[in-house]
């Protein structure tokens, strides 16, 4: 078996060889974790502390990534209802025995570790929903969407109690990318649209003052500028005076002045177009694109429906996480509390989202097994 | 389906979902192009309007803290409240030489080593042209040599702060509690938003309990700074929301009366209104003065503290749990009466000790040669040992435990302070829970006497002497009476009295009870006529000694105080209420190896039962009933 190409590989080699990755995504990740420590540095005024943090974190991340890559695709489907259900049970300890801060209620301690289980169903629902439709075959019909909304709307409104409103959306969407996938009827989509423009009213009513603040404020900034509104002025001023070139790197007055909040963090966004200016917003957007378009096509590589249908779900909801946190900073989408991926401050997105690479990369590689 | 089938239609899916991934990255293209495009037009096609906003207008919020409710007694006396208090900042940017600036400042102030670390940590966390706290609580000859030499110290700032002070002094500082600065672990459980530009929270007693409604709501300032961020002026305010002042229950004269009484000895007095469930007075003592947990101290003067023999820092009222010794035998009494297993009436002759029929082992009356002939009320009034152990072997545990529980042994009162103990309330099932073993029946007879494993906190003591006084009708003991309208010394409409469960019993039980701890005080065979009654009170006392043992003696040891080392005399206990037929205070009494009962803790809580109905701003005692 060492002999694949007709030459001898070394152990080194063949160790290599076999070891379950997919090269270009790896390449591409690199450039923009490294891109993000550049302008993180900058964000969190050159704290070494804070780099050193991240670096750390983005060091598990990746280890984690390559961890994953490692487990077949046939024992991630294996596993996919079991970790539906730990997630539901987590879920439901949080609401019960969770940790309060900022008023919510989102942090599980066990003790040994603590963490937010609704991270556990951003993978836990795309996966259980390609689960079930990788046992049918077709374009969804009604009676799947009997099974498949529930097993997407109870994590959702779980979620919602904490309450979390922007995890519940990512949620909400990576469960609904994967019966897009699978080719749901368009009749569907506009059903569920109208379902969701009906359902809007009674949302409002369940809504906290915060969120309908919040909903409120995309409307009309400048309505509340010393509440939420001062972020999007702020952040608007910051992209802005950018310009084309930006201000150079720790240059940026209103993020280095601490005019701009959460600039390490949700608004890292600005820092970097004040800073790197319309060309880097370019090279940054097409580096993310090139990252969902590379999952992609491995997702469509993939012999196996449940492969293919969670893969394509996690390269999308990647791109949904960018596109929401990009068009919160530049005042195109409401404000919910979504990181910039891979590029904020903090571990547990950016973990997740490790752990979700690992799994497109297991995809890849089983394709690979295959072909050849 | 046969297997051909089964492919094509693996075939078909495969085709849809790459249709489906082809129009997903269209999509995204097309949006991340109206990014793109939304972009371009904030950098490229508005530039020149946000380099302007960004170079000119330069806004910043800032947070006003909100000013914290004040803290006042029930007739408006302050016990906690808001001071200005100078304290030295400095703005790093401003310093040509930190190092030097601070060498020099050493000149004028004394700088701890908990100052600098504080100081160089707030320097790494500040925001430009932040200024950070150097020292805080500066006096007056301090704040003017500094003045003095300001232009000589570029950076360094005076600042005058509100900063909580609490006039009323120690005696009151475990039930008021203090504020401190907010820890890392305080802000996670806070809305940090509440308590931007705040530095002290809520640690401990009425400060922490009621924190939400002492706190208020910060307001914010918009300001507009200059290029190095140097604040020019303030565009807009909105103020921030004051918190709630608020009046407890307490008296500010019998607190200090009732901490008087304990003097140098360490205890804990609690005395409460009986028809609302006021607490008037809560002492536990030695107490600790609370400046230095406001301004922050060092860790040796905290050790010191902490690791003092007294204790100081401990709350006796609440957390303290001693066995409550004879001051249980009326419970126990009234349980009797109830479960008809004696009446008032029935003698017994009482000798110096007890056997349970068939056992060898004695049970000890605290004196050595008996009672003599008793009834209930005798038996009470004498305390008698022997009786209650008879009367408890009759009932067994199982018809006590109820009647302690009725009480409220072993249960919360409720009061609104955290961290309350509940004692504990032995019995078979408490017994097999927490040792796994059986309950045996000397066990009842020393829970009939308030020994052995039943634990009472002098609150709950207090608590349960009010019951008595109120006949079996229950009240919540509470600290809240009214909350301020912001008004100076203006008191609110008073809270409604918390009503729990009552004791419902024979006014006939009452009675005989009632009967026998007035007979304890005011009769000279009672055990606190020695302490109270032969001085002859102005108003009747219905009243209650115990004496709790800390050390066990052998059956056949005698109990010597000036053998026996201080740390294991016994602690002294009195429970009382008065005037006895119109009880306007109940009053529980605990002094830590104070030895016997009747003699320490009986003439304190007589000190602050005068103080209340005699003393004070004017008789609290109609005349005519003062003479009884």
């Amino acid at each position: 078996m060492i002999s694949v190409t007709g030459r001898e590989l070394s152990a080194g080699q063949w160790a290599l060889r076999s070891l379950r990755m997919d090269g270009t995504l790896l390449i591409l990740l690199s450039l923009l974790l490294m891109l993000g420590l550049v302008v993180l540095f900058s964000a969190t005024g050159e704290s070494l502390a804070a780099l050193e943090n991240q670096v750390l974190r983005i060091g598990f991340g990746v280890a984690a990534m390559l961890v994953i890559a490692q487990i077949p695709v046939r024992v991630l489907r294996l596993i996919a209802p079991w970790l539906f259900v730990a997630g539901l049970v987590l879920l439901v300890a949080v609401l019960f025995f969770g940790e309060i801060g900022k008023g919510a209620r989102r942090w599980l301690d066990t003790g040994l570790v603590r963490f937010q289980p609704s991270e556990i169903m951003k993978l836990a629902v795309p996966m259980m929903t390609a689960w079930y439709l990788s046992l049918r075959q077709g374009a969804p019909r009604a009676r799947d969407l009997a099974v498949v909304l529930p097993i997407i709307l109870v994590p959702v409104w779980l979620i919602m109690e904490q309450p979390d409103l922007g995890t519940a959306m990512l949620v909400g969407v990576a469960g609904l990318l994967v019966v897009f996938l699978a080719g749901l009827s368009w009749r569907w989509f506009t059903g569920l649209g109208a379902l969701v423009a009906a359902a809007a009213p009674v949302l409002w009513l369940q809504m906290h003052d915060y969120q309908r603040q919040r909903v409120l404020t995309l409307f009309n900034p400048e309505s509340d500028p010393l509440g939420t509104g001062y972020h999007i002025i702020q952040s608007q001023i910051a992209i802005g005076s950018g310009g084309f070139y930006g201000k150079g790197w720790l240059n940026g007055t209103q993020s280095q002045l601490d005019f701009l909040p959460e600039r390490s963090t949700d608004f890292i966004f600005a820092v970097y177009a004040e800073e790197f200016g319309f060309m880097g917003v370019l090279l940054l957007l097409a580096l993310y694109f090139a990252i969902v378009a590379r999952g992609l096509w491995l997702a469509s590589l993939a012999q196996d429906r449940f492969a293919r249908l969670l893969g394509g779900s996690i390269s999308l909801t990647f791109a949904v996480y960018m596109v929401v946190n990009i068009g919160m900073v530049t005042g195109l989408l409401p404000v919910v509390g979504v990181p910039l991926p891979l590029v904020s401050y903090g571990g547990t997105s950016l973990v997740t989202l490790m752990v979700a690479f690992g799994i497109l990369m297991s995809i890849a590689s089983e394709k690979r097994l295959v072909n050849r | 389906m046969d297997e051909r089938d089964a492919y094509g239609q693996e075939q078909h899916d495969h085709r849809r979902f790459v249709a489906r991934v082809v129009l997903s990255l269209v999509l995204l293209a097309a949006v991340l192009g109206l990014i793109g495009w939304h972009t371009a037009s904030l950098q490229v096609g508005a530039h020149e309007h946000y380099t302007t906003l960004s170079e000119n207008n330069r806004l910043r919020i800032e947070p006003i803290a909100p000013s914290r409710g004040v803290i006042r007694d029930r007739n408006g006396v302050l016990l906690a409240g808001n001071r200005a208090s100078y304290q030295l900042e400095v703005t790093v940017e401003q310093a040509d030489d930190l190092d030097r600036l601070l060498e020099r400042l050493e000149d004028f102030v004394e700088l701890s080593d908990a100052d600098l670390e504080r100081f160089r940590r707030g320097v790494e966390q500040r925001r430009p042209f932040q200024p950070v706290l150097l020292k805080a609580g500066l006096d007056d000859e301090t704040v003017a040599h500094l003045a003095v030499s300001r232009h000589e110290l570029p950076g360094v700032e005076i600042e005058a702060r509100p900063m909580r002070y609490y006039p009323a002094g120690e005696a009151f500082t475990h039930v008021v509690g203090y504020v401190g600065r907010i820890t890392r672990e305080d802000l996670q459980r806070v809305d940090q938003r509440a308590y931007a530009g705040v530095s002290h929270i809520g640690k401990t007693g009425i400060e922490q309990h009621y924190e939400e409604l002492l706190h208020g709501r910060p307001g914010h300032r918009q300001v507009e700074v200059n290029a190095q961020g140097r604040t020019i002026r303030e565009l807009e305010v909105s103020p921030p929301t004051a918190g709630t002042d608020i009046h407890l229950t307490l008296d500010y004269n019998l607190q200090l009366a009732a901490r008087r009484a304990l003097g140098d000895q360490r205890g804990a007095i609690v005395a409460i209104e009986p028809a609302s469930g006021d607490v008037l007075a809560m002492v536990s003592a030695p107490g600790f003065d609370a400046e230095p947990f406001v301004k922050g101290q060092s860790q040796e003067e905290f050790s010191a503290l902490r690791d003092h023999p007294g204790r100081p820092l401990f709350n006796r009222v609440l957390h303290g749990q001693y066995p409550p010794g004879s001051t249980i035998k009326p419970i126990v009494a009234l349980a009797g009466l109830h479960e008809e297993a004696t009446t008032a009436d029935r003698e017994m002759f009482a000798r110096g000790y007890y056997q349970i029929p068939g056992h060898e082992r004695r049970y000890r009356d605290w004196r050595r040669e008996g009672h003599g002939l008793v009834d209930m009320s005798r038996a009470i009034a004498v305390s008698s040992d022997v009786y209650f152990y008879d009367l408890a072997h009759d009932m067994g545990i199982d018809r006590i435990t109820p009647m302690l529980e009725a009480f409220g042994i072993g249960e919360p009162t409720g009061i609104d302070l955290s961290g309350e103990r509940t004692g504990i309330r032995p019995g078979r099932d408490w017994k097999r829970a927490t040792h796994g073993t059986v309950w045996y029946p000397g066990e009842t007879l020393i829970t009939a006497i308030g020994q052995g494993y039943m634990l009472s906190t002098p609150l709950q003591m207090a608590d349960f002497t009010t019951t008595l006084a109120n006949r079996g009708e229950r009240v919540s003991p509470r600290l809240l009476r009214a909350m301020g309208d912001g008004r100076e010394q203006e008191i609110g409409e008073t809270l409604l009295p918390d009503y729990r469960q009552p004791v419902a019993l024979d006014e006939a039980h009452w009675d005989v009870i009632h009967e026998s701890l007035v007979e304890a005080v005011h009769e000279p065979h009672g055990t606190a006529w020695g302490g109270v009654g032969s001085t002859r009170p102005e108003y009747t006392i219905a009243g209650k000694t115990g004496t709790s043992q800390v050390f066990s003696l052998g059956e056949d040891e005698e109990y010597d105080e000036d053998e026996l080392a201080r740390h294991l005399w016994d602690h002294a206990l009195f429970t009382g209420y008065a005037p006895a037929d119109n009880p306007q205070i109940a009053v529980a009494v605990l002094v830590e190896h104070g030895g016997s009962g009747g003699r320490v803790a009986a003439p304190k809580a007589r000190e602050v039962m005068d103080a209340w109905l005699l003393g004070g701003g004017g008789m609290r005692l109609p005349v005519e009933e003062a003479g009884e």
